[in-house]
């Protein structure tokens, strides 16, 4: 009798998750091709367009690198939440509080000197995107409220709040009723830096820089790393783990809400409805794609801009719909998630009558403790159901 | 019988609007009392919601779209299924990506038909019962998806508390090891769990493109998915208290868009965030634990295969 038997690994497979992110693309990409064959579109020419679209000139690689910039501040805070087990999914919602702060301050003091609108700006989005993720942090620190439905739900009421601001005492007398703000004055809008790529760019850098420091070189950040694993085992340690929970919430609210400031600022150069285009949802997904890794998060910031402005170009010159990249990005997600199964277990032939292989997997290669791949994937999802406290 | 005559139309309003978040609640509770957490409803309804249209679209018929609702909603709950069960991946994160592939999904193959009418159910008088004064005219003046509706919690009880399947289902909820000691598989119950949950979910997205409109536009759902996800908690898994939850919101809804049409003063973006900021208002009116109100143990837990 031949037969198969599914075994868990002793060590994660070491470079498992760089073929199995390939493998999930491909599969990706081959069941995207699928569904603009349905649609009666060309998908070969479809994928050349999405490369071109995205990389393969000067003109897009700047396209992509603007977009990579509001998505990288999301990802680094959401990555920081989920690794300490912290669903946060509220990036869109805190990023668009934050543009709404920073439109406050350019609408309260228009004539303010750059040297300190700027400045107030940025204090302003990090405040009210800090204040927006830590009304769900409070609540599920307090109540015990699952912080996933709450930050989603906060995401929509933060949308209908902009909403509320630009189609009421913040629209411009002058835009014939379209909802948006006055076009901002040139001491609130963030310039270049180099060609088309303006100094959000420089933002990120710095604050990744930071955040590296802070969880490599700091007690608290070292806490936050090592509290994630396992909540139980940083409290008996005594982590301020409720501490730590709102921590994270508050940097992610901050972050999303600078994103949302850079957006407003420095590419619609006012605040308009048209600011929300899911940036913070495709933060989840590079988030959990990258894990804690900034560099990581880097690479994944720039590939999923990059999926955006390449199926730009397929809604231009076939037509495909703009909800293309959403599926894109699910079936990314979705794929990967399955794929990580191989890293952790593994399929043996069995033959004989009992079939029993005791050969203790593929612990050859000395898998190193400091893998942060062992985050999400086979851990169960109890605390996102109970609210995380026991 | 001024008052009468206000209030009655608002309450008949109320429970058409609770009806596709009541069917995504019991379809959610039905997968969530099997041991899998799916937060893709909102995907999965959206999803059926656009099968519904579809297959009522070129058939004529809006029981083929019915079914087909469920059909595609259910298949993205199995696709849920194959990723947590098969592949043991993180059912919060698989959630998460189904809601982002599902609206994308109906998004992008709804594109051409946005705006296309098709027939649908309509009101009808139910014989008898739609004459009782007060009572007929809040629930018996409606279409067979709302009346279909009023029979489903009782069948959801009778189903997890009187039949051998919905214990054993149950039971892959709260405990698999001791379920497959018992001799039953688990597995095949989540299995079950995942498809007919979605199934229900489904039928919750049809009602909004074949009953509540007869039309496609984007973004038909709104948010309901994710009601319906916290109204499974605030229900504390018990098909009674979800009948109550998502007539609340029902009545939300129905007041904020009567609210609308009087041309109230307060700008509509306002009035929108009424359910949202209930949902999470009903859900600090459940975190107090207590007995009976605990999830299913074993909920969000994956089942590791050779176990």
């Amino acid at each position: 009798m031949l037969g198969f038997r599914i075994a868990k690994r002793q060590e994660p497979l070491q470079w498992g998750s760089f073929f199995i992110f390939f493998a999930a693309l491909a599969l990706s990409l081959g069941i995207s091709c699928l569904l603009l064959a349905i649609q009666g579109k060309p998908f070969m020419r479809a994928l050349l367009l999405l490369w071109e679209g995205a990389f393969a000139h000067g003109y897009s690689l700047e396209d992509t690198a603007l977009k990579s910039i509001p998505i990288f501040l999301c990802s680094l805070g959401v990555a920081v939440c989920f690794r300490m087990q912290v669903w946060n999914i509220g990036a869109e919602g805190q990023y668009a509080l934050g543009a709404v702060g920073a439109t406050w301050a350019v609408l309260t003091f228009p004539d303010a000197p750059a040297w300190a609108l700027m400045p107030l700006m940025f204090a302003a989005a990090a405040a009210l995107g800090a204040a927006w993720a830590a009304i769900p942090a409070f609540l599920r620190l307090k109540f015990e409220l699952n912080e996933i439905i709450s930050t989603l739900m906060f995401n929509y009421i933060g949308m209908l709040l902009l909403e509320y601001y630009v189609y009421g005492d913040w629209k411009d007398p002058a835009s014939f009723g379209f909802p948006m703000t006055v076009m901002f004055p040139d001491t609130a809008i963030i310039g270049s830096m180099f060609g088309r790529i303006h100094w959000g760019a420089a933002v990120c850098a710095v604050v990744a820089v930071m955040l590296s420091v802070f969880l490599k070189r700091t007690r608290l950040g070292f806490e936050l790393m090592a509290g994630g694993e396992n909540p139980r085992a940083a409290r008996y340690a005594r982590m301020p783990y409720n501490f730590l929970v709102m921590l994270v919430m508050v940097l992610c609210g901050a972050l999303a809400g600078w994103a949302g400031l850079i957006e407003t600022s420095a590419t619609l150069n006012r605040l308009q409805p048209n600011v929300m285009v899911g940036y913070g949802y495709t933060a989840i997904v590079v988030a959990w794609l990258a894990r804690l890794r900034i560099t990581s998060i880097a690479v994944f910031s720039i590939l999923l801009a990059g999926l955006r402005v390449g199926v730009e170009n397929l809604q231009l010159e076939l037509q495909v719909p703009a909800a293309f990249a959403g599926i894109m990005q699910g079936l990314l997600l979705i794929t990967v998630l399955a794929g990580q199964f191989f890293n952790w277990y593994e399929i043996k032939r069995v033959s004989g009558m009992e079939g029993e292989v005791d050969t203790p997997g593929n612990s050859g290669n000395a898998g190193n403790a400091g893998n942060a791949s062992n985050t999400g994937n086979t851990g169960d999802a109890r605390n996102a159901v109970n609210g995380g406290q026991e | 019988m001024i008052t009468a005559e206000l209030i009655i139309p608002i309450l008949a309003a109320t429970v058409q609007s609770g009806t596709p978040i009541l069917y995504a609640t019991l379809g959610e509770m039905l997968t969530e009392r099997s041991g899998v957490l799916n937060l893709g409803v909102e995907g999965m309804m959206i999803f059926g919601a656009f099968g519904a249209f579809l297959f009522t679209y070129f058939t004529g018929n809006p029981w083929v779209g019915l079914f087909m609702a469920g059909i595609f909603a259910g298949v993205l709950g199995l696709l849920h299924g194959l990723v947590c069960q098969v592949f043991q991946g993180n059912q919060v994160v698989s959630g998460l990506a189904l809601t982002i592939l599902g609206v994308g999904l109906a998004d992008f193959l709804g594109t051409p038909y946005v705006g296309v009418a098709t027939t649908g159910f309509t009101p009808f008088e139910f014989p008898v019962l739609s004459s009782i004064p007060v009572i007929g005219g809040i629930f018996f003046k409606h279409d067979a998806l709302v009346y279909l509706s009023y029979t489903l919690p009782l069948i959801f009880w009778f189903f997890m508390n009187r039949t051998r399947w919905g214990l054993a289902m149950a039971a892959a909820g709260e405990h698999p090891a001791a379920c497959s000691a018992a001799g039953l598989n688990p597995v095949l119950m989540r299995w079950a769990g995942v498809f007919f949950g979605g199934f229900l979910v489904g039928l919750g997205g049809a009602y909004l493109s074949l009953a509540y409109t007869h039309l496609w536009t984007n973004n038909m759902t709104g948010g309901r998915g994710w009601i319906a996800v916290a109204l499974v908690i605030f229900a504390f898994w018990r098909p009674g208290r979800a009948v109550f939850g998502a007539y609340l919101f029902g009545g939300i809804m129905a007041f904020q868009m009567r609210l609308q049409a009087l041309g109230a003063t307060l700008p509509s973006s306002l009035l929108l965030m009424l359910p949202y900021a209930l949902t999470i208002i009903v859900l600090l009116f459940s975190s107090a634990r207590g007995k009976g109100r605990a999830a299913p143990a074993a909920l969000g837990v994956n089942i590791e295969p050779g176990e």
